[in-house]
């Protein structure tokens, strides 16, 4: 039995070794990078250009970004037949391949967003130390507080003004820095679609340009969508408490918060009215031109995946959001189903590049049908199937949730 | 006076200190790359590939296939791929076209029972009768590896665990490959499959074991009316090379650049 068999569906003229081999991970695989992407360049927008507006959720986006970070790969291992090998791919690299510069690519990013983290945070991992380092009679969770952030300054304890001040330049650096190489990390795995001679629907070299753009579109929004979230949840507790024991008022929140909002708001159609575009030209150019493979594709696109393309991609998760957020009087109540649908369109986005891609056959005479497995009756349906994905999206919060621990992301104050 | 003599003192300064060393892994690693870079500039594949004394080409004249599939069981057994699995290094297709144009292919089971009926396979269990009187041609197509001259799978293989030798033929270390599927995108002719018990990417080598001891591949072997064959393009004395020098053969989707070796007599425009 091959294993692919159990969620391929053929129809008409398909050659036998054909199925959808890049199933739901390889889906996950450009999403989650892309929303890697698209929240580093947010937080580089105030580092790097200085956008007074957004520096609240700049240091927020950062740090999520770095979450989902590492999760990002996690996705590729799910796939691969032999995780065990993967580092092959940074033994051995073969760099004709596409996908060989990927260890590459995700060590300097991680080591650039990394440093940069550190830069950020170094000041407060100091303070803390040097804080419980004084205190006499210090508990188990104190203790391992004090080892944790005092291995994380890596032994550089000068806080003075003039180290500060090279911090603040070397982060400007490295957001600096990362604006590209982040854009290459997810324009890379558009490239690794985009590259494919043999599927009809991937090649353009509009691809990397798309994902690129998608990606920050995904990116902001997510972002936004949780910041939001934890600020109406800090915004609830505040309000139960008295706001005299908390550090922030009820009215500081609310401002930091609609600051925030109505700036990215801004980028976000910004970069959707680009990313749509981009879309829609490459629709036109393919219709247009109909080379020999357009007969297929229109098929595809019209008919079997029309609903997937036309209604959930475009109509439900771009038009709709997008007037949602043209509406003059954004509220909060208005903003959170629009970046919900935004993220689900981006997803669909990348769902009908990578299944649509595979949905017909090489003999441009066949169609195949990707069912999900949804109920996991073995380790492979599970990882190639709905709890899979699921993993996928729920590891990012819960590395977001650990990060938080140590690093101060959500005050709203700086902790001086 | 004897003196006795002390060994000479130890230095004791480091003979590199750090600055050094890091400049000359430098230079090292530079120097390392740049006799690799100029190995592969001056002596690339291709060049070996050219200067090499044998380069496998397969000839497959379809006008004598009868669609008995004697040639995918064989293949399966000698390769030990799975019998049952809807997987297979080669298989034969079946053409079908009627009066007003129309084109009907399918490949039942990759043909490793043959063709035992006449209806054409439409997949999700459907089948399609064709009234023999609309039928104005019918022919079979065996199809294999078509070992590339510029094999899109060697070029996407992220670790190299797929390569081309210098007698042209493809192959894949199964040690090595780590299972991304790339060349199975890759593949115009969608020649590649995951092997359903090794999990490693698998394809047709024309028989590799067999052919560097001098056998034929097993379907060559098998094939009752002479349809397949092998060969070598580099010998003038050679059946198949004479064949593919002065016949009128083709080459399978030349559109994508791969530059196939595996030459077809009589292939029809309605091959997919």
């Amino acid at each position: 039995m091959v294993l692919e068999e159990l969620w391929t569906i053929k129809e008409l003229f398909v050659y036998p070794n054909e199925y959808i081999y890049w199933a739901i991970q390889i889906v996950m695989y450009p999403y989650m990078t892309g929303l890697v992407a698209g929240a580093f360049v947010l937080s580089s927008l105030y580092h790097l250009f200085g956008i007074k507006q957004l520096k609240e959720i700049a240091r927020f986006a950062l740090v999520f970004s770095f979450a989902l970070l590492m999760v990002a790969p996690l996705t590729l291992l799910l796939h691969l037949a032999n995780p065990e090998r993967s580092l092959y791919i940074a033994l051995t690299p073969h760099f004709t391949s596409a996908i060989a510069s990927f260890g590459v690519v995700l060590f300097v990013y991680t080591s650039v967003v990394g440093t940069e983290l550190w830069f950020l945070f170094r000041k407060h991992l100091v303070e803390v130390s040097l804080k419980l380092k004084g205190k006499a009679n210090k508990s188990w969770a104190e203790k391992i507080r004090y080892v944790v952030h005092s291995i994380l300054t890596l032994g550089a304890w000068d806080v003075s003004d003039t180290s500060l001040k090279q911090d603040a330049k070397a982060i400007k650096v490295l957001a600096g820095a990362g604006i590209p190489i982040a854009c290459f990390l997810h324009g890379y795995a558009g490239f690794i679609f985009g590259s494919v001679k043999a599927n009809a629907l991937w090649m353009t070299p509009l691809m990397p340009v798309i994902f690129i753009m998608s990606a920050i579109v995904s990116g902001v929004a997510l972002c936004l969508l949780v910041y939001i979230i934890i600020m109406e949840i800090k915004k609830s507790l505040v309000s139960r408490k008295s706001a005299a024991n908390s550090g922030n008022t009820l009215k500081e929140i609310k401002g930091v918060e609609m600051n925030a909002m109505q700036t990215t708001v801004k980028y976000l159609i910004f970069f959707m009215i680009f990313s749509i575009s981009l879309e829609l030209l490459d629709l036109v150019f393919r219709g247009y031109t109909a080379v020999k493979s357009w007969d297929i594709l229109r098929n595809v696109i019209y008919g079997k995946d029309f609903i997937n393309i036309f209604l959930l991609q475009y109509v439900l998760g771009s038009l709709v959001p997008f007037i949602l957020l043209l509406l003059p009087g954004l509220t909060v109540r208005r903003l959170i189903p629009a970046l919900l649908l935004v993220l689900f369109g981006v997803f669909m986005m990348r769902w009908n590049v990578v299944i649509g891609g595979q949905s017909f056959s090489l003999t441009f005479s066949g169609y195949m049908d990707y069912q999900m497995p949804i109920i996991p009756r073995s380790l492979d349906t599970f990882k190639e199937g709905l709890g899979g994905a699921l993993l996928i999206a729920v590891l990012p919060f819960i590395f977001f949730w650990l990060l938080n621990k140590v690093l101060p992301v959500l005050q709203t104050k700086e902790p001086d | 006076m004897n003196r006795i003599r002390h060994p000479s003192p130890i230095r004791r300064e480091v003979p590199v200190n750090r600055r050094d060393f890091i400049i000359l892994a430098i230079k090292g690693t530079a120097a390392m790359v740049l006799v690799k870079g100029l190995d592969g500039i001056f002596r690339p594949p291709e060049v070996q590939a050219w200067t090499s004394p044998l380069r496998f080409v397969f000839l497959v004249d379809t006008y004598k296939c009868i669609g008995c599939g004697f040639c995918v069981k064989a293949c399966k057994l000698e390769n030990e791929i799975p019998f049952d699995a809807d997987v297979s290094r080669t298989w034969v297709e079946r053409y079908v076209v009627t009066g007003d144009g129309e084109v009907f292919a399918d490949t039942p089971k990759e043909a490793r029972y043959g063709f035992t009926t006449g209806r054409i396979e439409l997949g999700r269990g459907k089948f399609k009768d064709i009234p023999r009187e609309k039928i104005k041609k019918a022919f079979f197509v065996p199809k294999l590896c078509n070992q590339c001259a510029k094999p899109s799978c060697v070029q996407v293989c992220p670790v190299g665990a797929t390569y081309q030798n210098a007698d042209g033929v493809v192959l894949v270390d199964r040690k090595w490959c780590i299972g991304c599927g790339y060349c199975i995108m890759a593949c115009p002719y969608g020649m590649r499959f995951f092997h359903p018990t090794y999990h490693v990417a698998d394809k047709c080598n024309f028989c590799y074991h067999r052919i560097n001891q001098g056998l034929l591949p097993a379907c060559v072997q098998e094939c009752p009316t002479g349809a397949r064959q092998i060969g070598n393009i580099k010998n003038p004395e050679d059946p198949v090379e004479k064949i593919i020098r002065t016949r009128q053969v083709a080459i399978h989707k030349p559109e994508y650049g791969t530059n196939p070796q595996v030459y077809y007599i009589g292939l029809g425009e309605e091959v997919r």
